[in-house]
């Protein structure tokens, strides 16, 4: 009778393999990660149209749809506008491990710059971090840089 | 000016967290039927079909060849649409563009949804931007998350305003046969629940579910003749930004791509003060934080008000703007489908079909769609032709 049931039940396959990619960073993305191994500090593109600095930089501002140019160099510092401590575990697709967890994901709006630049935050306690606070970003030791945001380890709050 | 269009009938699956039993394609047939027989037609009479979910999510990507057979689509003109979490309100937005076009009669509008078959959470973060974003983003919970710890900073909202959102719309989810989860939850069940990302806890979020939704939209001319209860649009409008999250969560602003699109929706339906004129919403609201912030975007409330207003039972069912008699995205959330499920849900309610979820009278419905990079999506659906 259970051989009967076990043969009827739905049956399902798997996919486990691993499938890399390869992307562009584009003209000023590379420019970015260039200028962080050479001077540690952050680079944003102005908009002749609006005016607003735009970090990482790009080619095109959105709302103008305009071609930029004037790369403007900015520090290592800004102000935390949103953050979140995440506590749950979930597998991380570009390694296919899990990702360490608690970490905090912060929304970062950088000096100088008008828009936000999203990365890591050091700070797991809620007691000790909120809007508002500045923040100063920690960069790999540039022998180990790779040319992506990880060259960037993560933000850590200025007290 | 397009011709005017309607839904004449709506059709959705039974919502799981897994359908071991059917394929994709099977599930999306279910809904087929069940639209096809609401508007009381067979697919021969379907002149078009545009369908969606999520891309790559299930790692079907040719969607619109792959579920020919559970579409219909066999020899038909088929289109894909995939906006991530919009997908299905962009579908039914696409739906209506086509028959307004004149081209086309009657379209069916799909959208379906197998979050049994990837690990969502992966699938979101692939979504984002690889070289800027992906690194440090963790699906959607904690970018949500980041938009609610902004809100409590600019307003003094404790979660326990949000918690009164999910405590809502499970309670309304009990009203709603095809709901996935049919358990109440109150507000202190959802504060004593695991935070996942602060300050988002296992109850403030929406499930994974499976399941699909279809429409069939129909012109004018036509439609009077399927139903004596069409849905008309009034409005459809879609606002994406961004693709990086840096460039969307500017929260001072509020979500901007809401505003903009309930801004444009309102102007094409006439509305000038949505609480007096609509009449139900039916809400894209994946966490409960949104029940809040994006009610004031859409206009319903002003900035920071939403506690008092969600408080006062104001979109509450019997209230003066019901929000989610269906039990919305938290209580169940296909995600390709869950944003058809809103229009489909909204075109119930003017419809009449709402059994036990319905709310009386209903002459304006109002529903959104959110997703992407703080994506947004409203349509508004009318007894009245427009």
């Amino acid at each position: 009778m259970s051989t009967e049931n076990k043969a009827s039940e739905p049956l399902q396959v798997m996919f486990t393999h691993a499938m890399p990619y390869e992307w562009s960073i584009g003209l000023y993305g590379s420019v970015f990660f260039h200028e962080i191994r050479k001077n540690r500090r952050f680079t944003g593109i102005r908009c002749p149209g609006c005016g607003l600095v735009y970090v990482p930089p790009r080619r095109v501002c959105g709302p103008c749809f305009r071609e930029l140019t004037e790369l403007v160099p900015l520090s290592d510092t800004g102000v935390i506008t949103a953050f979140s401590v995440v506590n749950y575990p979930f597998i991380d697709p570009n390694t296919g491990k899990q990702r360490p967890i608690p970490y905090t994901y912060g929304y970062i709006q950088l000096d100088g710059a008008d828009n936000i630049f999203s990365h890591l935050i050091n700070e797991t306690d809620l007691e000790k971090i909120k809007v508002g606070m500045k923040v100063r970003a920690v960069f790999k030791d540039p022998a180990e840089m790779q040319g992506n945001t990880q060259d960037v380890k993560y933000f850590e709050i200025i007290r | 000016m397009g011709r005017r269009v309607a839904i004449v009938g709506t059709g959705q699956t039974y919502h799981k967290s897994h359908r071991p039993d059917v394929t994709s394609k099977e599930m999306i047939k279910e809904a087929v039927d069940a639209a096809l027989l609401d508007a009381g037609i067979t697919i021969r009479e379907i002149d078009a079909i545009v369908i969606g979910n999520m891309d790559h999510f299930e790692s079907i990507n040719a969607v619109d060849t792959y579920s020919v057979e559970g579409s219909g689509a066999y020899m038909k003109p088929v289109m894909k649409v995939s906006t991530g979490g919009t997908t299905g309100a962009t579908v039914a937005i696409a739906a209506y563009y086509h028959v307004a076009s004149g081209l086309f009669d009657r379209v069916l509008a799909i959208g379906f949804e197998k979050n049994s078959e990837s690990d969502t959470t992966g699938a979101i973060i692939t979504c984002s931007d690889a070289i800027w974003d992906r690194f440090s983003y963790s699906g959607a919970i904690p970018s949500l998350a980041t938009e609610a710890t902004a809100y409590m900073e600019q307003y003094g909202a404790r979660q326990e305003d949000a918690a009164l959102i999910g405590e809502r719309d499970r309670n309304h989810a009990m009203n709603n046969p095809y709901a996935h989860l049919r358990r109440p939850l109150t507000v202190s069940d959802i504060m004593a629940s695991p935070m996942l990302a602060y300050p988002i806890k296992l109850g403030d979020i929406c499930p994974r579910s499976d399941g699909a939704c279809a429409c069939v939209l129909a012109a004018d001319g036509v439609a009077g003749k399927m139903t004596k209860t069409p849905a008309w649009f009034k409005a459809a409008a879609v606002r994406h930004t961004y693709t990086w999250f840096g460039d969307s969560t500017d929260y001072t602003k509020g979500l901007v791509s809401m505003q903009r699109a309930a801004q444009d929706a309102y102007s094409q339906a006439g509305i000038t003060n949505p609480v007096e004129e609509l009449d139900v919403a039916e809400l894209y609201l994946p966490y409960t934080w949104a029940g809040l912030k994006w009610i004031e975007d859409i206009g319903f409330c002003g900035r920071g008000e939403a506690p008092k207003f969600v408080g006062e039972g104001n979109t509450h069912m019997g209230g003066k703007l019901p929000v989610n008699p269906s039990g919305g995205v938290i209580s169940t959330n296909c995600i390709g489908a869950t944003a058809m499920l809103r229009v489909a849900e909204a075109a119930i309610q003017v419809m009449g079909k709402g059994g036990q979820r319905q709310v009386p009278d209903v002459r304006n419905a109002l529903a959104t769609g959110f997703g992407g990079c703080f994506w947004s999506d409203v349509v508004i659906l009318s007894s009245e032709k427009p």
